[in-house]
């Protein structure tokens, strides 16, 4: 029997919505191997995250300590690896999260797994399909290994539905602890009451044109009258127009929200490997040459400053705002 | 303190020798020794292995490996294997490549040597006096602190070579390098001329170099369809509205 084994990331007692599209990958792969699909809780203080991840799930193993409180690699890959050697999976995955990128090559190392990072399609029980030279290239992957890893790009697969039942919850042993003297310090989260830039339907990016970080109001207004989330070029983000972690593109978020609007932003490849998925695509930009508008479905050339006021009026009289 | 290949690898070089250099009255001075690892077909990585040495490390290591012979797993092996014999404090290394794009072999190698490990480090902090790294990492949603002991693995974003992100409290506080990596100076391509280049074969490292991963084909993604530039912010809402259904 070929079961995969799928990491469940959770906040305040519940899994992420982030781990749901790793819980689809999971049944797709399932359907080639014929398995079940697991999953595996780790943390401390967990409440109901089990239960709640046994709503998707028909087994979930939940590895509760003291000692596993707080993410680090050293501690949970081993902790990974044991649950995935004592069920006997073939599949391990997760969402390709930060935490699932640091973490999933690490367990993949301790299992001697081959490991195919950003998986967008399934084609057998170990074949993949994943995006590579900043999208400009899908390649088809095999794993020659008894036992694969993968890392799930979060827009590729719809989030998983609840299973008619709801599976077993098990607990087990986290085994040795060892941090190997690593130390969590402290987590310092970017403050933000939007929807994650990963999940958000509608996602207003601005890149150098905005000038200063004082612009980018402009864009926060629009943003928020969709409810959506604010994006940003590397080169925005390098200036400090905005935060790191708000960068869009291949060494940064990959979006794929139903409509993302590009304002001064020239379209590097490596910013449109973050994006060209998007369902519909704007662009806004004062030069007719800007590359951004080869993937743009809507293009205007203009300068934000005189297209953005009609634009946020339009957008606020469509809205009844 | 070793590295290996691409454009995050040239970040990797900097922030190690940002490490490695006491600067006061804006004039640098290193200690301690950077070595370049690399590992690529014999004429690319040679180039690439050079401009490192004249930006400042001190010698290098070249494997040399034809690209369809490596997979993050033959990396990882080999990079452990150079580990294991240079024993280096900090092994630095760039978190992807921007052509394979896998995210992987930093966090293998730590797996494999059973080190802790910093991927995606933004910024850096060292100490002259204790063995120890404090690390900002990119994560979701913000940064994180992470504190790891040497030796240990080190991945870095892009944001390392930011002027004031690596620290290793020896140069005069406050201190900003210009933004991204730095130029080599005439002086350093000349000496980087003279710097030794160990030149390893593959085959004679005893490393297992069985793929783990098999490309099968590469294709185009598919294509978008055309899209149309709109005349005015009306035409502009009036698509969203009534074509798109987005608004
Ligand atoms: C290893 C590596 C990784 C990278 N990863 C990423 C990544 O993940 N994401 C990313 O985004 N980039 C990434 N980059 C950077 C990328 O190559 C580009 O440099 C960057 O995307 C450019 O950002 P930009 O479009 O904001 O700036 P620019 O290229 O400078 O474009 C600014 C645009 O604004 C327009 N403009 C100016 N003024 C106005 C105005 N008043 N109104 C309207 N338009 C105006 C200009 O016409 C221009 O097209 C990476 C680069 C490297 C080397």
């Amino acid at each position: 029997m070929s079961n995969v084994l799928i990491f469940c990331e959770h906040k305040d007692g519940a899994i992420k919505t982030s781990t749901l599209p790793a819980i689809t990958f999971g049944r797709e792969v399932a359907k080639h191997t014929g398995g079940e699909v697991y999953g595996v809780v780790v943390g401390s203080g967990l409440g109901d995250a089990g239960a709640d991840a046994a709503r998707y799930l028909s087994k979930v193993v939940v590895v509760e300590n003291d000692g596993l409180g707080n993410y680090l690699a050293e501690t949970y890959a081993p902790v990974l690896a044991k649950v995935a050697a004592d069920l006997g999976v073939s599949t391990v995955a997760a969402t390709a999260t930060n935490l699932g990128k640091d973490l999933l090559p690490r367990a993949a190392a301790l299992l001697e797994a081959g490991m195919v990072s950003d998986v967008i399609e399934v084609t057998g029980g170990k074949a993949f399909v994943r995006p590579t030279n900043a999208g400009n290239a899908l390649g088809s992957v095999e794993v020659l290994t008894d036992v694969a890893l993968a890392t799930v790009r979060q827009t590729e697969f719809d989030p998983a539905a609840p299973l008619d039942a709801a599976g077993a919850v098990e607990s087990a042993e986290a085994g040795d602890i060892d941090s190997l003297n690593a130390e969590f310090v402290q987590l310092n989260l970017s403050e933000s009451t939007r929807p994650d830039l990963s999940e958000a339907k509608v996602v207003v990016s601005g890149g150098r044109g905005m000038k200063n970080a004082e612009n980018f109001k402009v864009l926060e207004e629009l943003t928020d009258l969709f409810g959506g989330a604010l994006g940003a070029t590397r080169a925005a983000c390098d200036a400090g127009y905005v935060a790191n972690d708000l960068q869009v593109g291949q060494t940064g978020k990959v979006v794929a929200p139903d409509l993302y609007i590009a304002v001064g932003i020239s379209g590097a490849i490596q910013h449109l490997a973050g994006m060209k998925s998007s369902k519909v695509i704007v662009a806004i930009n004062k030069d007719e040459e800007a590359p951004i508008f080869q993937v743009a479905d809507f293009g205007l050339v203009s300068t934000w400053e005189n297209a953005m006021p009609d634009l946020i009026a339009g957008v606020k009289k469509a809205k009844g705002a | 303190m070793n590295w290996v290949v691409n454009p995050f690898d040239e970040y990797a070089v900097e922030a190690a020798l940002r490490m490695c250099e006491v600067v006061t009255g804006g004039k640098g001075k290193r200690f301690g020794e950077v070595v370049v690892l690399s590992i690529g077909p014999k004429k690319d990585a040679t180039k690439e292995i050079r401009s490192c040495l004249a930006m400042g490390a001190d010698r290098a290591i070249h494997v040399v490996a034809e690209d369809a012979a490596l997979d993050s797993f033959v990396v990882a092996n080999i990079v452990k294997k150079i580990y294991e014999e240079e024993q280096p404090d900090l092994l630095l290394m760039g978190k992807q490549t921007v052509d394979g794009d896998s995210n992987q072999a930093a966090q293998m190698v730590a797996g494999y040597l059973g080190l802790p490990q910093a991927c995606f480090a933004a910024t850096l902090e060292s100490f002259p006096d204790k063995k120890e790294l404090v690390v900002g990492r990119e994560v979701d949603g913000g940064m994180e602190v992470k504190k790891v002991q040497l030796p240990a693995v080190v991945s870095v974003d892009l944001r390392v070579v930011a002027p004031t992100a690596v620290k290793n409290n020896q140069s005069e506080e406050g201190y900003e390098y210009g933004d991204g990596p730095r130029y080599a100076s005439l002086k350093g391509i000349m000496k980087a001329k003279k710097k030794k280049i160990d030149v390893k074969e593959l085959g004679d490292l005893g490393v297992s170099t069985d793929l783990r991963v098999k490309h099968t084909t590469f294709a185009p993604p598919p294509e978008r369809g055309g899209g149309i530039i709109v005349k005015s912010v009306d035409e502009l809402l009036d698509k969203l509205q009534n074509e798109a259904k987005v608004l």
